[in-house]
């Protein structure tokens, strides 16, 4: 299980980033999506949450998306930073306001309200 | 109040972990649970968050032990603000690696859930923190606002479950806060996770005066005082003030100290009060209840005591001032520090706070000699119970610490001997009564000893004058119309006087009589030697003459005889008949 997570992790940093234009252009870009995923070591829960969101970002999101999966029993320290409470959390640090969902992710339509992609009714 | 006693059969039953707060060790007998959560709860207001703070920085301070301080809805800038209003340098302790701040803080706006979630990040989040810094308390303030930030109350009470569990097996003493509920002891049921030490914090106001209270509610495996115990917030941090938890096992004095007027002293034995008693001085206004404490200030103080004088009526420099006039120079004791005034108005703050800033001072200044002026506007701050037990710790207090104590108490006029201070009495050792005695148009103070433990002393009435040269006691006059006092016993001594004066000057009278009557017969008696002794030398004188002129007699018969040729024999007898009569 250990390795099948690590790979998909990979292959997620792998994604193709859109470049950025240099000069601000008059068509907004799309804006690319940061995504932080907390997670304690590889529970059911993390590695649910996690295949969720790789679901869910390719496809909404397929090409402009980053996913960073943070193990917080190997970096403590970081649980601070976005006041992680609730494991798995995943934080939308990008684009702003920041959003944070919290669970497996396995009720799609809470995601999508979540992340402002819908709105609550 | 040593904060770090630990009762020895208690440790041997539980652990505890001192707080270091003043007074709640006492209650607990040692302390909190130590490796244990504890739930603190009160409503808003009451020094919840406060006293979770000083847990952590007493232990940090006075016990070496690290603390870490998560709090869910103040910002670490806050706390240290609040923190460094009671002294505490919170900035320091968290510098120095001693306290650990975490802020928690979750806008519920901006969570949304899906699906199931855990609170591991929470037990991440902690375990950091005091693994990072060794900690060995922990604070949670206020875990409640949790429920507000979470939606899922479901899976949050399965782990607030979990995480007590888990606080237990890290071995950190904690101190949860929690609001209070209308029916339960916390507003979300906190207390059904926390089972060993429950505390619950209250601020109730009565008449108009507000006090905090804390009461340990539960306390697993070990005793602990389950009266509601009033609490301050100084600018020392809280204290508690347990009521009875002292005995009646005080040291004893059999040492004396004058009162500072020294008739007094010598009815009350001859030499005074004893050391450590405690004094009730009661009296109708206007008696000079102040002036006999001030003397007996004065007294002390000149002995080179420290005297601690708190005033519920007058200003210091009022009494200095007052006192001055009667020839009580208070202000050089002032000045070399044996003398300390604290004046404050009753109705400044409730009963407990004055209380406990008397005994702050006390415990400041460690006087020899306390006077209290007047205990009865004190207790007019609280209710009946409330004040005699206020008077009881207060007198506890003093006596432990040997500390004379000297109240007053002002009575209304034609109740001398009320019910309140009968029941205030039975706590005094000495008891001296200042009263008026109305009559002749005039108002006099009289003085008398009603009781004094341990001691013969005088049963009689004293009148008690005020001039400026202090307090002079007189006796009063007794006679077969009643007690006489002032201008009535001035007339009767005047009365007395005039008698005695009327008798002297007779018997003064007679005695030059008497003396005039002797020098009358002495000079009878000179006069009548006199004239005795000019006869003597009279008859004397004409017997000489007689034997001159026998002589010349004789001669000139002799001549005549010798002329004539008479015989012998004539010559013979005459002769010797003449020598006879000069022996004569």
């Amino acid at each position: 299980m250990k390795t099948k997570m690590t790979q998909t992790i990979k292959t997620v940093k792998s994604v193709k980033r859109r470049a950025r234009p240099r000069y601000p252009s008059a068509i907004p870009p799309a804006p690319l999506w940061q995504l932080r995923l907390y997670v304690t070591d590889e529970t059911l829960k993390s590695v649910t949450a996690f295949s969720n969101l790789k679901k869910f970002c390719e496809s909404y999101l397929k090409g402009r998306y980053r996913i960073k999966v943070i193990d917080l029993l190997k970096q403590p320290q970081l649980a601070k930073g976005d006041q992680i409470l609730a494991i798995p959390t995943v934080v939308r640090r990008l684009p702003k306001p920041v959003r944070t969902i919290l669970g497996n992710l396995s009720n799609l339509d809470h995601l999508l309200v979540g992340l402002d992609l819908r709105s609550t009714d | 109040m040593k904060n770090n006693v630990v009762k020895p059969a208690a440790a041997t039953l539980l652990p505890k972990c001192p707080t270091g707060i003043q007074g709640l060790d006492e209650i607990t007998g040692g302390g909190l649970p130590k490796g244990r959560p504890t739930l603190v709860c009160g409503g808003a207001g009451c020094g919840k968050t406060l006293l979770a703070t000083e847990f952590l920085v007493r232990g940090a301070m006075q016990f070496n032990e690290p603390g870490v301080f998560m709090a869910f809805e103040e910002t670490e800038a806050e706390l240290k603000a609040n923190a460094a209003s009671l002294g505490f340098d919170l900035g320091g302790l968290i510098r120095r690696k001693k306290i650990l701040f975490d802020h928690v803080h979750i806008e519920r706006s901006e969570i949304q859930e899906s699906g199931e979630y855990d609170l591991e990040g929470l037990f991440v989040r902690l375990n950091y923190a005091i693994d990072s810094i060794g900690a060995k308390r922990l604070v949670l303030d206020t875990l409640e606002a949790l429920f507000a930030s979470l939606p899922n109350e479901a899976i949050l009470r399965a782990e607030l479950r979990r995480l007590f569990r888990w606080l237990k097996d890290k071995g950190v003493t904690a101190v949860i806060t929690a609001e209070r509920g209308r029916e339960q002891l916390t507003r979300h049921g906190l207390e059904e996770y926390v089972s060993d030490c429950v505390i619950l914090l209250d601020h109730r106001v009565y008449d108009q005066i507000a006090t905090r209270h804390l009461r340990v509610v539960k306390y697993r495996g070990a005793l602990h005082g389950t009266n509601e115990f009033p609490f301050l917030i100084g600018d020392k941090g809280i204290s508690v003030l347990p009521i009875t938890s002292l005995g009646l096992n005080h040291k004893i004095s059999s040492e004396r100290i004058a009162t500072g007027i020294p008739r007094l002293d010598s009815m009350l034995g001859g030499r005074g009060f004893f050391r450590g008693s405690s004094i009730l001085l009661t009296g109708t206004p206007g008696t000079g209840k102040t002036i006999v404490a001030a003397n007996f200030a004065q007294a002390a103080a000149r002995r080179g005591e420290r005297v601690l004088f708190f005033s519920f009526e007058e200003s210091p420099d009022q009494i200095i001032r007052n006192m001055h006039s009667i020839g009580l120079r208070l202000e050089p004791l002032v000045k070399r520090g044996l003398l300390q005034f604290h004046s404050a108005r009753p109705s400044l703050y409730g009963l407990e706070m004055h209380l406990a800033t008397m005994f702050k001072e006390i415990a400041a200044f460690k006087p020899h000699v306390v006077v209290i002026d007047p205990i009865t506007s004190l207790m007019d701050a609280g209710t009946n119970s409330e004040s005699k037990g206020m008077v009881t710790r207060l007198i506890d207090y003093l006596k432990g610490g040997q500390i004379t104590t000297l109240f007053t108490s002002l009575t209304q006029g034609g109740h001398v001997l009320q019910q309140s201070e009968a029941a205030m009495s039975s706590l005094m050792d000495s008891w001296l009564l200042l009263q008026d005695f109305e009559g002749n148009g005039e108002r006099n103070r009289v003085l008398y000893v009603l009781k004094a433990r341990g001691m013969a002393h005088s049963n009689q009435i004293r009148e008690f004058l005020i001039s400026d040269r202090g307090i002079d006691l007189v006796d009063a006059y007794i006679g077969p119309s009643g007690v006489l006092t002032g201008s009535a016993r001035v007339a009767q001594e005047d009365l007395e006087r005039a008698a005695v004066l009327a008798s002297q000057q007779e018997a003064d009278r007679r005695k030059r009589e008497l003396e005039r009557k002797r020098s009358a017969i002495e000079r009878q008696i000179s006069g009548l030697r006199s004239e005795y002794e000019t006869e003597a030398l009279e008859l004397r004188r004409i017997d000489e003459q007689v034997g001159t002129q026998t002589l010349l007699l004789t001669t000139e018969r002799a001549a005549s005889g010798r002329l004539r040729q008479a015989d012998a024999k004539v010559v013979a007898s005459t002769s010797i008949r003449s020598r006879q009569a000069r022996k004569n």
